[in-house]
Formats: structure tokens, sequence, C-alpha cells
């Protein structure tokens, strides 16, 4: 194994830099939404290469547990989106204001 | 060591294409790839099984969910496309805290030497680090309270959904006096 493991650990920062920038920047919540998807994604390379590095594979099972509430998230946001939209039809993120104070 | 630069270099270019794409459907199909390269990854890094997993829970399942709320809500008349308005204003912030945070990782990283074990045994074997037998031993000998904890998610994920939902009454047995709070809000003002 020539890689290092620094190299995937600065690989998961620049997906994850990118992945907010995708969520502060769109203003489309299906977009921003698998923004999110790419942050845990990013969260989930940094903790199989740990697990590489250290051989053992509780890092693995954290993997499961990640992407298991990122399955959640992405059914729950996904149900938010299509309700608000269906009450609102709102095609902007900064429209949907209602919560604020 | 070029795989893992090939690899890399699809992730971020991937990520980066759907992070910008105009409509959703591209931002789908740039997340697909990179679902899938992220699975490659994977497998260098011996998690076979995360990979299989990846794909399948991912690639399978969440993208599947992506493509379908936006089928269903682009079908009015409305179409479901908005630029990325914030992209200027956020693009050169965004590009210096990337370049600081990814630099200090790097001179945190390159100070501290660790050198990758080098796991005896061929890939894909039994007991081998990363192989599904492995992943089983871990998950269901000396982890089993994450993953009845990982059900437990899933499930509360499941009621919150179908409360978010499924409020739709269907309008023959809907009462009368709800109708007017259920038909649709003009757009909220800003």
């Amino acid at each position: 194994m020539s890689v290092p493991a620094d190299a995937y650990v600065v690989l998961s920062a620049i997906l994850f830099f990118i992945g907010i920038v995708g969520v502060i920047a769109r203003r489309n919540p299906l977009i921003q939404l698998m923004a999110i998807e790419l942050l845990f994604n990013s969260a989930n390379l940094a903790l199989v290469a740990f697990a590489r590095v250290w051989g053992a594979n509780v890092g693995h099972i954290f993997v499961f547990l990640v992407v298991t509430v990122a399955a959640a998230e992405a059914a729950i946001g996904l149900a938010i989106v299509a309700i608000v939209f269906r009450r609102t039809t709102f095609v902007d993120v900064d429209e949907v204001a209602t919560l604020k104070g | 060591m070029i795989g893992f630069a090939v690899l890399a270099l699809l992730l971020i270019a991937s990520a980066i294409f759907t992070v910008t794409a105009r409509k959703p459907v591209y931002s789908v199909v740039g997340l697909l790839v990179n679902f899938v390269a992220l699975a490659a990854t994977y497998l260098t890094l011996q998690a076979e099984f995360l990979a299989v997993i990846q794909i399948v829970v991912y690639s399978g399942a969440i993208l599947i969910l992506f493509v379908f709320v936006i089928a269903l809500l682009s079908s009015g008349t409305k179409a479901f496309d908005i630029g990325p308005d914030r992209m200027p204003r956020v693009v050169w912030p965004a590009l210096l805290f990337g370049i600081v945070g990814a630099g200090g990782i790097a001179i945190a990283a390159v100070r501290s030497v660790i050198v990758p074990q080098v796991v005896a045994g061929q890939a894909g074997q039994a007991g081998v680090f990363g192989s599904v037998a492995d992943f089983g031993n871990a998950l269901f000998l000396q982890n089993l309270l994450p993953f009845e904890v990982t059900a437990f998610i899933l499930m509360v994920a499941v009621i919150g959904v179908v409360l978010l939902a499924g409020d739709e009454i269907p309008p023959s047995r809907r009462p009368r006096r709800r109708r007017e709070s259920i038909a649709p809000r003009e757009p909220i003002a800003r």
C-alpha cells in the first residue's frame, strides 16, 4: 500500500469543503440535501481510512451507523421538501421563512 | 498510487459538478459518479463490505429517492430549477477557508507520521480485515447495541416520514372544516 493515509484525510477534507459550499451557496433544497450527502460521505472516507491505518474495524461500524443516519436524514428531508412544496409551492429556500422570528 | 490519483480527481470533479449543476437531475448524475468512485476508494482501503453497502444503499436507495422527489416536484407547470445565486459571494471565502483548512490538515498529517499497517492475507478471505465475516463479527458480537440503535433510528425515520407526508386525507373522508386548512396557501412573501 503505497498511498499514505494522509492523502485520504486531505481528500476527505476537500470533499467536505465542497459539500459545505454546496449547502451554503445553493438555494435549491434538493441540491442542498445532496451536498449534505457529500458531507456524510467525506466523513465516512476519513473513518474508513483511519480504520485501515489502525487495523481495527470499529471505524467500519461507525460508517455503518453514519450510512443509516444518512438514509434516515434523506428520507425525512425529502419528505419535508415534498410537503412544503405541496403546501406553498416554493422553489427557493429563502422563501420559506415562516419560522423566522 | 495512480489509481488513487484517478479516484481522487474523479471524486473532486464529480463533487464540484454536483454542487454547481444547474438542475437537480444533473446533480444526481454527478452524485452517482461520486458514490461509485467512493465505493472504489473503499475497496482500496480494504473495506469490501462497506463498498457494497455504499453502492446498494446510496446509489440504489437514496439516489432513487432523490430522483423520485425531483420527478414528483417537477411534474407541475413550474420548472424546478434555480441558478446558483449565492455562489459568487460564497466561493472566495470558501476557497480561502478550504485552502487554509486543507493546508493545516496536511501539515498536521506530515508532522505525525502514520505508517499504514500492512494486514497480511488475501483480500476477500474469511477473517481478514474488512471482509464480510470480519465486519459481521465486529457488528454482531462486539457492537450489538449500535446495531440495535441503527434499527431504532430507521424505525423513527419511517414513523416521521409517515407522519410528515401522510396527512393528505382523501376528499371523500375529509371533514368539511379542514378543507380550507389543507388547500395550498399563497407563496410566503419575503
